[in-house]
């Protein structure tokens, strides 16, 4: 069953709940008694719908009142929906990427999307001015079977799995991509060695779980870029960004935390947005449920190390106090965002007729792009010593390795670069070139105003010059 | 593939009978540093163990020379290591400090008992002055009397600050360790405390106040701190008697990766955090002229109430550790008073 998981569904190790289901759909006692284990644990004291007068059972609580089924998947529809309209994260222009692990969280993203997908197709088919075009959805799921030794029958099984989920959702056409991670070494026939082999040189095994993670978002990208997509939507919830402030606390990477907390997240080349930011991995298995919405448990895999270790400590707080989730949540929102963490007015609704535009709302009116420097592997920002270290590197940097390694932040550098010093070179070379070309054009570009200035530095007067 | 990590300190010399001290590569190493999980000899890890705290004093400035310094004694492990390494260090490199042992006798029967035996001795061993302060000195009450009246046990800590300032000192040192911090930092984060958040890495903490306070042991392990006295040092420390949910979790990290206590508190000190919010309430008791964000300070409130015969009076959702049943709280605040988020100190300010 889908049922409450510490990990959010994505399966986080022997202990969770969540990883030997199959859908659903499965299961025939009565969803009553699962629900009422939510029920019970946030204390409700009542077992009727305290939000409609139709008086159905409570299914579900908040703020300690109950909800009927109906009330509660209006809920957390209105959650969605706030998200995506308060952050400004589907223009009707967009072609929207959504990540589909198979869990109960992206498998309620694909539904609310898909809802708002229909109304605005509805709306726009009977609309006079058709100024609004419908934006388009499509679906993509990542396969990590070569890292996981997944027999090929499962990924296939599984795949078709998903593919007759999303065509079951219509109207609205949406393509699926399926990708194996190893794509985006694009080293063609040996993606997958290399995808093994570098994979084999990172020794901790959070940092093995944390690299593969930034391979997905790099996947992910390289889908959306390939296919056009202008958004990518995450169904990382809020038990999920809960984990990350602790797990990324216990890194050392305070500074970089709220970068990946917010709704949006304009990092990466294509912008990636998080509606379902306010959910909580509980409800969203729960509406599974009861709307009888079939995930596909067997793809997930389960979290290891030190993020095992933080989702079975956040269980246990849940447990205690199911509120606690949301609290960690109030604390990571008084951290300051960074400026990327919003998408730029700069020609962002230039589509819209102007009397539609105060609608959209929660636009940065500051146009400047962003400055920070950010890690090569995972993405986070900088914070002041990994900038001095960087500053200090250019300047005495004889090899591009080196460059490399002081492109990657703290806990990178600790986690996951090989512990011998003589291995970096190797490792960096096996890496997807998508990450160290950035930091070549980089190097370029300073290494071109350098040489523009030795080339005119002997017709250049030291202040001290007395002619010689 | 996969470092393995230590299981704490290992005591016994090495099976192999041929491992040498990572750092003066003479001695047969003879324990496993639970920090940095280096093979090291018994000398190194003195020398190592104090030289780190002498670093973090120095670097930090936390001294002035000729400052009095009030050392708070639990009796505990911490506060009695705290006390031999301050004063080894004050003569070692002469940081010219007046160094005193402090001690708040709560007056709880059997409960200071064996604590105030180790600080006694510790005044012996390491030829420090004790003094003892009791509540009644302070607030002319004993805490058994405090808890017959209104059936309670609260920590309040200021006791300590009272008694320093009783006692004319310029600052206080405090044995918390990195992993007290750590939990801190957890804590506040789970209990969505920004504004103590934002202070509770900082090394010297009131220093617009009366009394500065600061831990000299913030980067230096727990586990460390048990090993320091084993050889040396005969003690009877009162055991950590409360482990919650965040002390488990972070011993668990511990064991998968000991630098991580060191990355909390690097977390906790780069947490973008504005500069409103940190603030922390500032004004004075109109009662004593103590630290305070209302006009009377929590103590002072608690004792009016029971001076003037009205215990219940102060009672409320600041109470770290209220938890009669008698429906004075209300529901919203158990969750406050939920153990398992108390920190190993009771309430969360330092």
């Amino acid at each position: 069953m889908a049922g409450a998981s510490a990990c959010g569904g994505a399966g986080c190790g022997p202990h969770c709940s969540s990883s030997s289901s199959s859908g659903a759909g499965a299961e025939g006692d009565a969803p009553a008694e699962r629900m009422g284990r939510l029920s019970m644990a946030a204390g409700a004291s009542t077992t009727t719908c305290g939000k409609c007068d139709g008086g159905g059972a409570a299914v579900a609580v908040s703020g300690g009142a109950g909800m009927c089924g109906e009330c509660f998947r209006a809920y957390l529809f209105g959650k969605f929906k706030l998200a995506v309209t308060s952050n400004a994260m589907v223009r009707p222009t967009d072609s929207v990427l959504l990540a589909f692990s198979g869990g109960p969280a992206s498998r309620v993203a694909l539904q609310f999307i898909h809802e708002m997908q229909s109304k605005a197709i509805q709306s726009w088919e009977t609309s006079n001015s058709q100024a609004l075009p419908a934006f388009g959805v499509g679906v993509a799921f990542v396969d990590e079977s070569a890292l996981l030794s997944r027999p090929e029958h499962e990924s296939e099984m599984a795949t078709e799995d998903i593919k007759s989920i999303v065509s079951s959702l219509s109207p609205g056409d949406k393509k699926v991509h399926v990708a194996p991670l190893e794509d985006v070494f694009s080293s063609g026939s040996e993606d997958k060695a290399a995808m093994l082999e570098v994979v084999g040189m990172i020794n901790d095994e959070t940092g093995r779980d944390d690299f593969v993670r930034c391979l997905l978002m790099l996947s992910l990208q390289k889908i959306a870029l390939e296919n056009g997509y202008t958004k990518i939507m995450l169904g990382t919830c809020a038990s999920g960004i809960a984990r990350h402030v602790l797990s990324a606390t216990v890194k050392g990477q305070g500074y970089s935390l709220p970068a990946d907390v917010q709704y949006v997240d304009t990092r990466w080349d294509v912008p990636v947005v998080l509606p379902l930011h306010d959910c909580l991995a509980q409800e969203l298995s729960l509406l599974c449920e009861l709307d009888s919405l079939k995930t596909q448990q067997l793809l997930d895999r389960p979290c290891s190390g030190i993020n095992s270790l933080v989702a079975s400590f956040v269980s246990r707080l849940r447990d205690e106090n199911p509120s606690r989730e949301h609290t960690i949540l109030r604390t990571a929102q008084k951290l300051k965002p960074f400026s990327f963490n919003k998408f730029s007015a700069n020609g962002y609704h230039d589509f819209l007729p102007s009397r539609l535009r105060p609608k959209f709302q929660n636009v940065d009116t500051n146009d400047t792009t962003f400055s920070e420097i950010l890690c090569l592997i995972c993405g986070s920002p900088f914070s002041e010593s990994e900038l001095q270290n960087l500053e200090n590197t250019k300047h005495k940097a004889q090899i591009k390795i080196d460059l490399y390694t002081a492109h990657c932040c703290q806990s990178c550098h600790f986690q996951i670069l090989p512990a011998a010093t003589d291995m970096y070179e190797h490792f960096f070379s096996l890496l997807p070139k998508f990450w160290t070309e950035k930091v070549d054009t980089a190097v370029t570009a300073s290494a071109s105003h350098g040489s523009l200035r030795d080339r005119i530095e002997d017709y250049l007067l030291e202040e001290d010059d007395d002619g010689n | 593939m996969g470092s393995s990590v230590g299981d704490g300190a290992k005591l016994q010399p090495s099976r192999e009978g041929g491992r040498l001290c990572v750092r003066c590569g003479e001695r047969k190493a003879a324990l496993k540093r639970p920090k940095t999980l280096e093979q090291i000899c018994r000398e190194c890890f003195y020398v190592v163990f104090e030289d780190e705290i002498h670093q973090t004093i120095a670097n930090n400035s936390l001294f002035k020379a000729g400052e009095r310094v009030a050392i708070g004694a639990s009796g505990g492990k911490d506060s009695t290591v705290l006390a031999y390494v301050l004063s080894e260090l004050n003569r070692r490199y002469n940081y010219g400090l007046d160094l005193f042992l402090l001690s708040v006798d709560e007056g709880i029967t059997g409960y200071r008992d064996d604590s105030l035996e180790t600080v006694k001795r510790n005044e012996i061993q390491y030829g420090l002055p004790l003094k003892i302060v009791s509540y009644k000195d302070l607030y002319g009450w004993t805490m058994d009397d405090i808890v017959k009246a209104i059936g309670l046990k609260t920590i309040v800590h200021s006791a300590l600050d009272r008694g320093a300032a009783l006692l004319k000192a310029d600052k206080i040192v405090t044995g918390h360790n990195a992993d007290d911090i750590a939990e801190t930092v957890l804590l506040n984060i789970l209990r969505g405390d920004i504004a103590r958040l934002s202070r509770c890495t900082f090394i010297t903490t009131g220093e617009d106040g009366p009394i500065p306070r600061c831990k000299p042991f913030k980067y230096t392990y727990e586990k460390d701190i048990v090993i320091y006295p084993f050889y040396e040092i005969y003690r009877i420390y009162s055991p950590n008697a409360y482990r919650g949910f965040a002390r488990e979790f972070i011993k668990d990290l511990e064991r998968m990766r000991p630098r991580a206590i060191l990355d909390i508190i690097k977390s906790g000190e780069n947490f973008r955090i504005s500069t409103t919010t940190r603030m922390p309430e500032q004004g004075t008791c109109e009662c004593c002229g103590y630290i305070s964000s209302q006009t009377l300070c929590k103590a002072c409130v608690l004792l009016d109430g029971l001076n003037r015969g009205l215990p219940k009076l102060g009672i409320g959702r600041t109470k770290v550790g209220a938890g009669s049943g008698d429906g004075m709280q209300h529901a919203k605040h158990s969750e406050r008073n939920r153990s398992s988020l108390q920190g190993k100190h009771g309430n969360l300010d330092f």
